[in-house]
């Protein structure tokens, strides 16, 4: 059913499809709206889950931690200093190999405060032992939710899957959505499964002291299940498009590929505007395309390089970096060529950090530049007279 | 037959069981906390969910591949065990599985009064149906006798040591469980590995409360608090007969009980001394009488406060 | 999928490790004066001594030595004596 609804309401109705038992966060700008309409939904009795609130994210998470354990599907969903003070328990929650799932409504980081977009909140734990997606639009998000139960949930999989998507660009946005229905739902998503849960009739020890002659063993095994996830997030996205005809790509998404000789790649929502940007240089005759990363972990190297390896320019627009090195979105689209015989020039590009606009008109002209020559670690629209 | 009959008077009780924590942990010789955590274990029985805090408890009893836990136990993080059980209890109810189980959060004094006591009070003040055990060893045990809000004043920890400026710790107990009450629950008691029975009693009242508990328990540390490991016992009464630590039961934030020391009372010295990380207090200078004196207040007030006498 | 090692564990297993060798003291259970009372029985922090009817003893495989059980035994029927192994 199409319905003209705001983001965190697509999201709120794409979770309350997946009946989580228990759902459990703390309000923080932009996610806020997500939690509220979750709750609205349970007071009106349309969600029968159990809905927590909690004093701080960092109780958020632990909530979720032991609802999953306890063999509940979980929900929980914040942003920015939110996801920082959860940051403990996220690894903990992948290291126990809880399939829970956790939206980011993507924020900066403090300080300076700053409640706008870019995906610095995320990044941080990109090495957290996470299945990470990004969605491009509100129907993108809406129908991600149900696909990131569906992967995580698989047992071979059993890690946590973080939805991200553009804090106010998306969260704030309203756009007609066609929300999946409970019926169609529930012949998608079966219930949940678990491997192992606290049950007093099975009564195992969850949480053990893992010592030097056991801890690497436990690595190993999250890298295994999440190099296992990939041809799952590639299956789900696939029976998602057989049952509900919407497709958003797999793991990638290219867009007017084809012949392109210069490609953007960029992750969210951002990929819109490149792509009206891409419209209108290819008007004026450019050969330009765009790649978007659909999911950043488990890391779809080879899918990249497949899709970029005869293009001659590569400009990675990211909305984070690491302080000190350079993008962790092109250093690892780097690496993952470093073994190739034909490698593009790749720029490192950085944009949008802190909600800074970034227009059609910044991205024709950022193209130009990349045309003339390689860019290194440069930030877009940087104003010089407040550096 | 007759001689059945004899031999069935004479047998007045069953062979002792297993324990629900059961044995190879690795808690020290004469561990209190390990004897708190097993006294609480056989009360609360099979049909129990329990998460533990990062701390001695944990470490001595789940090192993989082991574990001394009989029922479905669960240990996340040093601050959060609250939150988790929290987490538990909404699952269960969600699965239609809480009909007949009991929850406890658990941790030391330091997951509880210090770093985890945000999660305690959400967990507190939100009503869920969980009793929390706080097993008070005064000081963080695990990495090796730090200081916690719950360390007594005077005492010698390894970041509050005796030194030319320094006499040990210099703050007093926090009154946790009168934090804990102050949320409004309906149950919040201490109680000492001293007195076994009192703890079993206390669990086993507590799980039959609806709504959030809070139980502290004094554990002795013979490592921490340096005594031999058999005076385990004995010093926890002490603690008690000395009135430094009051034994009490509020309810909906009223005090109901008290465990008296009337005639038994003892000088707080006799608990002081049997204990290394008191020595400096009996060095017999100015200084250290004058110390020996705040701590009598201490124990004057608590029996003026909560009528020991 | 198998259970993933290295995050769960079998309840009871730590009977696995015999804390036994830690000992340098053992109690010695007389069974001369015992009421029957279970106090070593409750207080022992590893939960080792078993028996019924008088007759109580410490699982050696486990008993640590603390020596709580011979302080707390109220008619001193158990002494502590030096571990020869
Ligand atoms: C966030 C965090 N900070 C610090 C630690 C280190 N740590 C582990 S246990 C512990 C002390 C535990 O003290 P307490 O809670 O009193 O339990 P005890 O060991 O005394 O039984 C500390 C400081 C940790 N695991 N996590
Ligand atoms: S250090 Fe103290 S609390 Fe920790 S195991 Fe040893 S006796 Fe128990
Ligand atoms: S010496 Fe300690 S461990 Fe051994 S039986 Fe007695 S109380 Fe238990
Ligand atoms: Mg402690």
């Amino acid at each position: 059913m199409k319905e003209f609804i705001e983001g965190s309401m697509a999201v709120a109705r794409g979770v309350a499809v997946c009946r989580p038992h228990v759902v459990s966060a703390y309000p923080i700008t932009p996610q806020t709206h997500i939690v509220e309409h979750l709750s609205e939904l349970v007071a009106d009795g349309i969600l029968d889950s159990q809905f927590i609130n909690v004093e701080s994210e960092f109780g958020a998470a632990s909530v979720v931690l032991g609802a999953a354990a306890a063999g509940g599907r979980a929900f929980s969903a914040t942003t920015s200093q939110g996801l920082l003070l959860m940051g403990e328990v996220l690894y903990n929650i992948s290291g126990m190999r809880l399939p829970l799932v956790i939206t980011v409504a993507n924020r900066a980081v403090s300080a300076p405060i700053n409640i706008w977009n870019d995906h610095s909140d995320a990044m941080v734990f990109r090495d957290a032992g996470w299945i990470m997606l990004f969605a491009e639009d509100n129907q993108e998000v809406h129908d991600m939710h149900i696909q990131a139960y569906k992967i995580g949930e698989t047992r071979e999989i059993s890690l946590p899957v973080m939805v991200n998507m553009d804090g106010f660009i998306l969260t704030h946005a309203y756009e007609p959505v066609d929300t999946i229905s409970q019926k169609d739902a529930d012949d998608f998503l079966p219930p949940f499964d678990p491997v192992v849960k606290l049950d007093v009739d099975n009564p195992l020890t969850m949480g053990p002291l893992g010592e030097p002659q056991w801890y690497l063993e436990t690595r190993y095994r999250i890298q295994q299940a999440m190099l296992e996830a990939k041809p799952v997030v590639k299956q789900v996205a696939k029976e998602f498009k057989e049952k509900f005809g919407r497709w958003y790509g797999d793991v990638i998404d290219g867009y007017r590929m084809d012949d392109a000789e210069i490609v953007y790649v960029a992750m969210g929502s951002i990929c819109g505007t490149i792509k009206d940007t891409i419209d209108e240089l290819r008007d004026k005759g450019e050969k330009v395309g765009l790649l978007k990363i659909r999911m950043f972990r488990p890391f779809p190297g080879e899918e990249i390089i497949d899709a970029l390896k005869d293009k001659q320019k590569v400009i990675v627009l990211e909305k984070a970096l690491s302080l000190g090195a350079s993008g962790m979105l092109s250093d690892e689209i780097k690496a993952a060529f470093y073994a190739t015989p034909h490698r593009p020039e790749i720029s490192s590009t950085f944009a949008g950090l802190g909600g800074r606009d970034i227009s059609k008109t910044s991205l024709a002209d950022l193209y130009h530049k990349v045309k003339g020559e390689r860019q290194d670690n440069m930030f877009v629209d940087l104003k010089e007279e407040l550096v | 037959m007759a001689e059945q009959a004899v031999k069935k008077k004479k047998k007045t009780k069953p062979p002792v069981t297993e324990s629900l924590l059961a044995p190879g942990h690795r808690a020290c010789a004469g561990c209190g906390e390990a004897l708190g955590a097993k006294l609480v274990m056989d009360a609360a029985g099979p049909n129990t969910y329990v998460t533990t805090c990062t701390g001695c408890l944990e470490v001595f009893s789940t090192p993989y591949p082991e574990s001394a836990w009989k029922m479905p136990w669960i240990h996340s993080l040093f601050e959060n065990s609250s939150a988790v059980a929290a987490g538990i209890e909404a699952a269960l109810i969600a699965q239609g599985r809480d009909k007949d189980v009991n929850i406890i959060a658990q941790g030391g004094d330091g997951g509880t009064a210090d770093i985890g006591i945000g999660c305690l009070s959400g967990m507190l003040e939100r009503g869920h149906n969980i009793l929390y055990v706080c097993y008070d060893n005064e000081a963080y045990m695990n990495t090796g006798v730090q200081r916690s809000g719950l360390t007594p004043f005077d005492a010698r920890t390894s970041t509050t040591p005796v030194g030319k400026r320094s006499m040990g710790n210099q703050t007093n107990k926090k009154n946790l469980p009168e934090i804990a009450a102050a949320h409004g629950i309906p149950y919040s008691a201490t109680a000492t590995v001293g007195y076994p029975n009192d703890v079993i009693r206390k669990v086993q009242k507590a799980l039959k409360i609806k709504g959030p508990k809070f139980l502290q328990i004094h554990v002795p540390c013979p490592l921490g608090w340096i005594h031999p490991t058999d005076q385990t016992i004995e010093v926890a009464k002490l603690a008690v007969l000395t009135g430094l630590i009051p034994i009490f039961e509020m309810e909906d934030g009223k005090l109901t009980r008290v465990r008296k020391i009337g005639k038994n009372r003892k000088p707080v010295e006799e608990y002081l001394k049997a204990q290394g990380r008191f020595r400096h207090l009996f060095k017999g200078t100015p200084e250290a009488e004058a110390e020996l004196e705040k701590v009598r207040q201490i124990a004057e007030a608590n029996i003026e406060k909560y009528g020991l006498a | 999928m198998a259970i993933p090692k290295g995050t769960i564990v079998e309840p009871g297993s730590s009977k696995k490790n015999k804390t036994g060798s830690w000992r340098t003291e053992r109690p010695v259970f007389k069974h001369d004066t015992c009421t029957d009372c279970r106090i070593c029985v409750l207080i022992c922090p590893d939960g080792i001594i078993f028996g019924s009817d008088h007759v109580y003893d410490a699982d050696f495989d486990y008993c640590k030595g603390c020596g709580m059980c011979a302080t707390e035994c109220p008619v001193d029927d158990i002494d502590m004596v030096p571990e020869v192994k």
